[in-house]
């Protein structure tokens, strides 16, 4: 009998973490131990905690271990398996009590959660249907199919109040409607499995760690909107997400689930996968069914929506992975129930990406409603390092950033756009005072610039300008008048754009202009940054008092700027050739350099009269000047 | 496939995860401390749990703990039920231990002469 199940995380990041070699390593102990008929190791999707991988749960004990590397493993399996005692160094710490957590439930970054989508994503192993079915799998698709008519699938989806997850919000139950009355034949359903924002990877998710809730999902759709055919789009980035869901659907077929008169109903349904070359544009519904189609991604104008002239010219219904892998549970569990779960316009749970200045990086789901406060701090356990929260960018490139004073904020699709952001698909890059906002808005910009696909010009030209022109601030060059310039810019390229790319771009621009002014303007009057990122704008300085001139800054410099000042034991930076990469500062082990920016203020140290070159560097032209 | 299809397979596969699922109506806690390993406690869980296999028990998880406190009576199992009653069972071997899966796992009644101890908790 096997007494434990010991569940690995084989999602992406844990993976990239070596995920796999500790699963090896288990096994191999387990075998050699002779346990391997007491314990089974089930190789599992994402658990979420990302930034503590590889992480591993074992039940029933419910104990969960993280970053288990496969050095570990030997005195793991001895203590938790051997002498059943949780092995003390891996548990995770209490925040408060600094506690050793021994059971997963009682790890804060768990137990705030509540998993609806991600329910089977770290429970199951993905790529055997029978764990899915076991679950409940398929449940949903066998009573939709032997006893709904397809308007009542509709009926439900609307009354469940159910709205997608791409981004903008749009309630799946009217969509589908649309589509399903559209008299033209045949008809396709897609998953837009694009996930294109930078820091989101909450779709992934649940490609790897449950393929078959979207295949479920999307069967169902397609018998209620009378579609015999469905695609997922999906980039060639996800490779792991590609094998599953191959996986998944070769399984599915071979039990009827997918296929030929499902379940007895006359019902047909065939799937296929899509890869996208991972552009940007591509997650647009236009230019997605066009790169479907074999043919440049671009987006077109609407009307026609997809529901009235989609993929090769059909009525087509395009949902995102979350939306897709919602339906099966709504349909389980009913829209009574799931109604009942977030807000009064927007219903159910949400999974959130959490990356950048954050404590616990990784994926959190819950109900609509929570607060920003409670997702960043709660669960994503906050800043690291000591440093202080400065704002959260939602919706990614063309979201925009949220600062501190609105972290009370119940997240929901209209309190986010009040604030000037938008949900989007999820992500939330989290900033702390050593980003600079001015950077932040040229980055997300940079983004959207060269993944614009260059067919409409308020696009195209619009966003190089503005991104020229925050250059040009963060380069210590801007003026004044840039300020509307880029408030002007930024509405004319929202206005124009054909397509969400360009109608969302300047988000990130205007909101760090609405809530981060000052930095823009110490940039441009004093020419100043405050967070010390943009590098035209600092200076390094080592400081005499404390040098102890042992060197080592001279020999990291790349561009040989650092100098023995003569007869003494001190060094110095000629500020001219400076290029302002901080690795001396990185290296020096007493902090006597300083990383300064005093905008005009500054005044250079006086030079030396004799600079000697550094042990062990090539003379330089600069010695003897 | 068809509903009934449906609701077999997931019955035979829930026995793959029901142990990743809790709830169950007895646990079985053996004692693995370094006295209960020299005193023969793996060949007392290993037998346990092949007897649980054999007579399909499914309701029935057995976990490892340390010492219980019981050294000089080893191999020592514990037997929980849901309900909160536990009984305590001390110096097993292999046939003892195939004993209580036959009448206590199986058949809901304690195996009186082998228990030293038995409490309610809550
Ligand atoms: C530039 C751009 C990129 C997009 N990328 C994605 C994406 O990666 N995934 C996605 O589901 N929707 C994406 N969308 C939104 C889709 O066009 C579409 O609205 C969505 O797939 C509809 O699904 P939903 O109703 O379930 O939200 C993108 C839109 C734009 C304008």
């Amino acid at each position: 009998m096997i007494r434990a199940h010991c569940l690995v995380c084989a999602g992406a990041g844990c993976i990239s973490s070596g995920g796999n070699a500790l699963k090896d390593a288990l096994s191999n102990e387990l075998q050699v131990r002779g346990l391997d008929e007491e314990i089974r190791v089930v190789e599992t999707g994402c658990m979420g905690p990302c930034d503590l991988g590889p992480v591993m749960l074992v039940h029933p004990d419910g104990t969960f271990y993280q970053r288990v590397t496969a050095l570990d493993v030997p005195k793991l399996v001895e203590e938790h398996f051997i002498k059943g005692r949780p092995y003390q160094p891996l548990l995770p710490k209490d925040e408060v009590t600094t506690a050793a957590v021994n059971t997963q439930r009682d790890f804060g970054f768990f137990a705030k959660q509540q998993k609806i989508v991600l329910e089977n994503c770290g429970t199951i192993d993905p790529e055997n249907i029978q764990e899915y079915i076991a679950r409940d799998g398929y449940r949903a698709l066998g009573d939709v199919l032997s006893g709904l008519k397809p308007a009542q699938v509709i009926a439900e989806i609307k009354a469940a109040g159910l709205r997608g997850r791409g981004g903008a919000g749009f309630p799946t139950g009217v969509k589908w409607e649309l589509t399903a009355k559209n008299p033209v034949t045949p008809r396709y359903v897609i998953c837009n499995a694009d996930e294109g924002d930078p820091g989101a990877f909450m779709n992934r998710a649940v490609l790897e760690g449950d393929p078959h809730k979207i295949i479920e999902g999307m069967t169902i759709g397609g018998y209620a909107m009378g579609a015999n055919h469905g695609y997922i789009y999906i980039r060639a980035e996800y490779p792991l997400a590609v094998k599953r869901l191959q996986i998944a659907i070769a399984q599915a077929y071979e039990l009827g689930l997918l296929g030929k008169n499902l379940f007895s109903s006359g019902f047909d349904f065939d799937l296929e996968l899509r890869i996208g070359a991972g552009a940007f544009v591509c997650g647009e519904e236009t230019a997605l069914m066009r790169s479907i189609e074999g043919r440049r991604g671009q987006p077109q104008p609407r009307p026609p929506f997809p529901a009235q002239r989609g993929l090769w010219g059909k009525p087509t219904n395009i949902n995102n992975v979350e939306t897709w892998a919602t339906v099966p549970i709504v349909m389980r569990r009913g829209a009574q129930w799931y109604s009942q779960i977030g807000t009064a316009k927007s219903k159910g749970t949400k999974v959130f990406a959490l990356a950048g200045k954050i404590k616990n990086t990784g994926l959190a789901e819950v109900p609509y409603g929570t607060t920003l406060r409670e997702i960043i701090f709660g669960i994503g356990g906050g800043v690291p390092n000591g440093k202080k929260f400065k704002a959260v960018q939602t919706g990614g490139p063309s979201g925009g950033v949220v600062p501190e004073q609105h972290l009370d904020t119940p997240v929901d699709y209209d309190t986010l756009q009040a604030l000037g952001s938008i949900m989007g698909s999820g992500g939330m890059v989290i900033m702390d005072e050593d980003s600079c906002m001015v950077d932040v808005a040229r980055f997300f910009l940079e983004f959207c610039c060269d993944e614009s696909c260059g067919k409409c010009p308020p696009c195209r030209v619009g966003t190089r300008q503005l991104l020229n022109i925050l250059d040009r601030i963060s380069h210590g060059e801007g003026e004044l008048e840039d300020l509307d310039r880029l408030e002007e810019l930024a509405q004319m390229v929202k206005d124009a754009s054909l397509c969400g790319l360009g109608q969302t771009a300047p988000n990130p621009v205007l909101t760090t202009l609405r809530y981060f002014r000052d930095e823009y303007l110490a940039h441009i009057v004093e020419k100043r940054c405050p967070a010390r990122v943009c590098k035209d704008l600092l200076h390094f300085t080592i400081q005499d008092e404390k040098c102890v001139g042992c060197s080592v800054c001279a020999r990291q410099c790349p561009v040989d700027t650092i100098f023995k000042v003569g007869g003494q034991k001190k060094y110095y930076i000629l500020e001219d050739e400076c290029i302002h990469c901080g690795s001396c500062v990185d290296s020096c082990k007493f902090d006597a350099i300083v990383k300064a920016s005093d905008g005009e203020g500054h005044v250079t140290p006086q030079r030396p009269a004799v600079l000697e070159r550094p042990p062990g560097r090539k003379p330089t032209s600069l010695v003897t000047a | 496939m068809n509903l009934a299809e449906l609701q077999k397979l997931k019955e035979k596969a829930q026995k793959q995860v029901a142990l990743r699922e809790g709830n169950k109506k007895y646990r079985v806690v053996v004692s693995m401390g370094t006295s209960g390993i020299a005193a023969g406690a793996r060949d007392v869980m290993k037998t346990m749990l092949d007897e649980i296999e054999k007579r399909g028990l499914a309701d029935v998880e057995v976990r490892v703990t340390g010492e219980i406190g019981l050294e000089d009576v080893e191999p020592v199992i514990r037997v929980e039920r849901a309900d909160g009653e536990q009984t305590t069972y001390a110096r097993l071997d292999a046939e003892k231990a195939r004993k209580i899966v036959a009448e206590h796992l199986a058949h809901d009644t304690p195996v009186e002469n082998l228990a030293v101890g038995k409490e309610k908790k809550p």
